[in-house]
């Protein structure tokens, strides 16, 4: 799977760096370099191939994957508004998701610890370095 | 030698600003030496927003004192809670906590904090010795030494990283695909950039950096199930006993140079050579049959040799601009967010710069050596802290933190693809240090490839006509070559093909 991942970027990488201008060794262009990256990269992807079968080193996805999907939503939530509404409100909404349902804390620690660590937050990133990032207040 | 310069670093570091950094950093670094999951690699990439702000001598002073301020601090888990903080720790924790169950947590932290000052005083005195001379040496370098020494050290960092060989170097030219995005410096012709504007000055090396190993990190941890840490042992009595030292003195000497030695070579660093320095001390023992059950050199040996390598893996970053793991990969990093290239230049072009970060290892060391002997207690109490806490003030800052650098929200969306990607990569097993590691070197090792190639008229031969890169070709073939060999040999005959890192250990 992963090694059929890797062989693929090579490949996309291949035909993105021969659109470049492969160039020539006494002459190399601007994709000289990523072809050759790309065709080591599939050559590997080949070989990690082959050697699937006898590495076990890869950790099966777990129930506790959704967790990781779930921050990364929290994440991705959070840029999609900085912009619009400014840090404080995301912010404390992604460290009380964090808190409650991915760390397991309770309801009144989480709402807590979410708004203090906002404030210390405003207090050090606007009040006291004025930090340019948008904020609501 | 020239003492002058080395002289004015020390004033350098005299000064209130660099000494408070210099504090902050060892500090920071014990810490999250002591708290499991976040490492000093993915805390200095954290961290680098906050360095643009500063002087450059200054930043880097804070820097280096959390990288070897995070060996001091893994200790102290090691030994008490059997729980490594830190990958060079791992070893610590046999007879480390072995001592502790035995009572004597405090011998066992004593002599490791002891044995981390020498060890760490030793590799610097060498350092200050060895490093002008290898710049000196590195200053003929032409692009073909230099594309030889980016392969090299690229290949070793890759050979020597956790897991799969064949996954870190794909992991590795992954990297180097990606620091060829953004315009051409030969031709200004865009690349890999699909259009988009954020792209065509390349990737920026601070989002990578963070995402890969902070993100990465966080996610990762979310996912463990975190067992809540025991009650640590008692401490008591920190002040080894004299027979302790007595005993230990041989292996404080050995881990010292193997330490250094091990730390300059690329990819060997901490955690490599503690693992050496613990086998050679079993090695060696006329009582192996004690190690595992608390004998002291087991303590002192690989606490030793991991703060000897820890300050001698400055040497090729400082000197050849090559970084030799992963953290000097973000150190050098936050060098070039300065405007300060590193090189075998720095040495004479930045003198103050160069000697002030040496210096400052001193007076690291010594705060360090104070602050883990009497105020051990205070640190363990920092275990109350529950990672689940941690976890989303550590996203915050990551997320805010990489915003400020260019004020760009893209950026973030960086963050966390970078994130992901790190978190994907420990999921199956890739380590992603070859991928920043290779990254960083990506635009030295094509600008020099293709100006040696230009020089070279396109004759590849030129490579190895010339000493130094041939040499360092040649040493690159090997040890691409020589495993493939042993390991056909091994299917051959698999009775006698024991796990390497099992011997080691």
């Amino acid at each position: 799977m992963v090694a059929a991942l890797v062989v693929a970027l090579g490949a996309a990488a291949l035909v993105g760096s021969l659109s470049l201008g492969a160039g020539s060794a006494g002459n190399p262009g601007s994709g000289t370099w990523p072809l050759i990256l790309s065709v080591l990269l599939v050559v590997l992807g080949v070989a990690l191939a082959a050697t699937a079968r006898t590495t076990t080193d890869a950790e099966r996805f777990s129930r506790g994957s959704w967790l990781v999907l779930a921050g990364l939503a929290t994440m991705v939530a959070f840029v999609a508004v900085i912009e619009g509404i400014g840090f404080e409100i995301p912010a404390a909404l992604l460290a009380f998701v964090w808190l409650r349902f991915l760390g397991g804390e309770g309801w009144r620690s989480s709402v807590i610890t979410s708004v203090g660590v906002v404030a210390a937050f405003y207090l050090i990133f606007v009040a006291a370095l004025s930090v340019p990032i948008p904020h609501l207040f | 030698m020239d003492l002058a310069p080395v002289l004015d670093g020390f004033v350098v570091v005299l000064e209130p600003t660099n000494l408070l950094y210099c504090l902050i950093g060892v500090v920071v670094g014990m810490l999250v030496g002591v708290l499991p999951g976040l490492g000093p690699a993915a805390t200095i990439a954290i961290l680098l927003p906050i360095t643009i702000g500063l002087e450059p001598v200054t930043s880097i002073i804070m820097l280096a004192g959390i990288f070897y301020g995070a060996q001091y601090g893994g200790t102290i888990t090691s030994v008490l809670l059997k729980l490594p903080g830190e990958a060079s720790s791992v070893v610590t924790v046999f007879d480390g906590h072995a001592l502790a169950r035995q009572g004597k947590a405090g011998t066992a932290l004593g002599i490791a904090a002891i044995g981390s000052f020498v060890g760490g005083t030793i590799s610097i005195v060498a350092l200050s010795f060895l490093a002008p001379v290898v710049a000196g040496f590195a200053l003929d370098f032409g692009p073909p030494e230099y594309t030889a020494l980016a392969l090299l050290g690229i290949l070793l960092v890759a050979t020597v990283s956790s897991g799969s060989r064949l996954k870190a170097v794909a992991a590795a030219v992954i990297g180097l695909l990606l620091a060829t995005v953004g315009r051409d410096a030969f031709t200004g012709g865009e690349r890999f950039t699909f259009g988009n504007l954020n792209l065509a000055d390349g990737l920026d090396f601070v989002p990578i950096a963070m995402g890969l190993f902070g993100l990465g990190e966080i996610l990762y941890n979310l996912e463990q199930r975190h067992t809540a840490a025991q009650a640590p042992a008692k401490v008591a009595n920190v002040w080894p006993s004299r027979a302790d030292l007595r005993q230990s003195s041989g292996a404080i000497g050995r881990g010292s140079v193997l330490g250094f030695v091990l730390g300059i070579l690329p990819g060997g660093g901490a955690t490599l050579s503690s693992l050496a320095a613990y086998a050679v001390e079993k090695k060696r023992s006329k009582t192996p049959e004690r190690f595992g059950k608390g004998a002291v050199e087991g303590v002192a040996g690989p606490e030793t040799a991991n703060n000897a390598a820890a300050t001698s893996s400055f040497i090729p970053l400082l000197t050849l601009g090559i970084p030799a793991n992963a953290t000097m990969a973000v150190i050098f990093g936050a060098l070039l967010i300065q405007g300060v290239p590193p090189g075998p230049r720095l040495v004479t072009d930045e003198p103050e710069l160069f000697w002030g970060v040496v210096n400052s290892m001193y007076i690291g060391n010594i705060l360090l050596l104070i602050m883990s002997i009497p105020l051990v207690g205070l640190f363990v109490k920092i275990l109350r802290v529950r990672p689940a806490i941690l976890a989303p003030i550590t996203v915050l800052i990551t997320l805010i933190g990489v915003y400020t650098v260019n004020n760009s929200a893209f950026d973030i969306v960086l963050v966390i693809v970078f994130g992901l990607l790190g978190y994907l990569m420990k999921k199956v097993g890739f380590d992603p240090g070859p991928l920043l590691l290779a990254f960083v070197l990506g635009t030295l090792l094509e600008d020099s490839l293709r100006r040696s190639l230009l020089i070279f008229d396109g004759d590849a031969v030129g490579f190895f006509t010339r000493p130094i890169s041939g040499t360092l070709l040649v040493v690159f073939l090997l040890v691409i070559v020589v495993p493939m060999i042993r390991s056909a040999l091994s299917r051959r005959r698999p009775a006698d093909h024991p796990s390497d890192t099992k011997e080691l250990v």
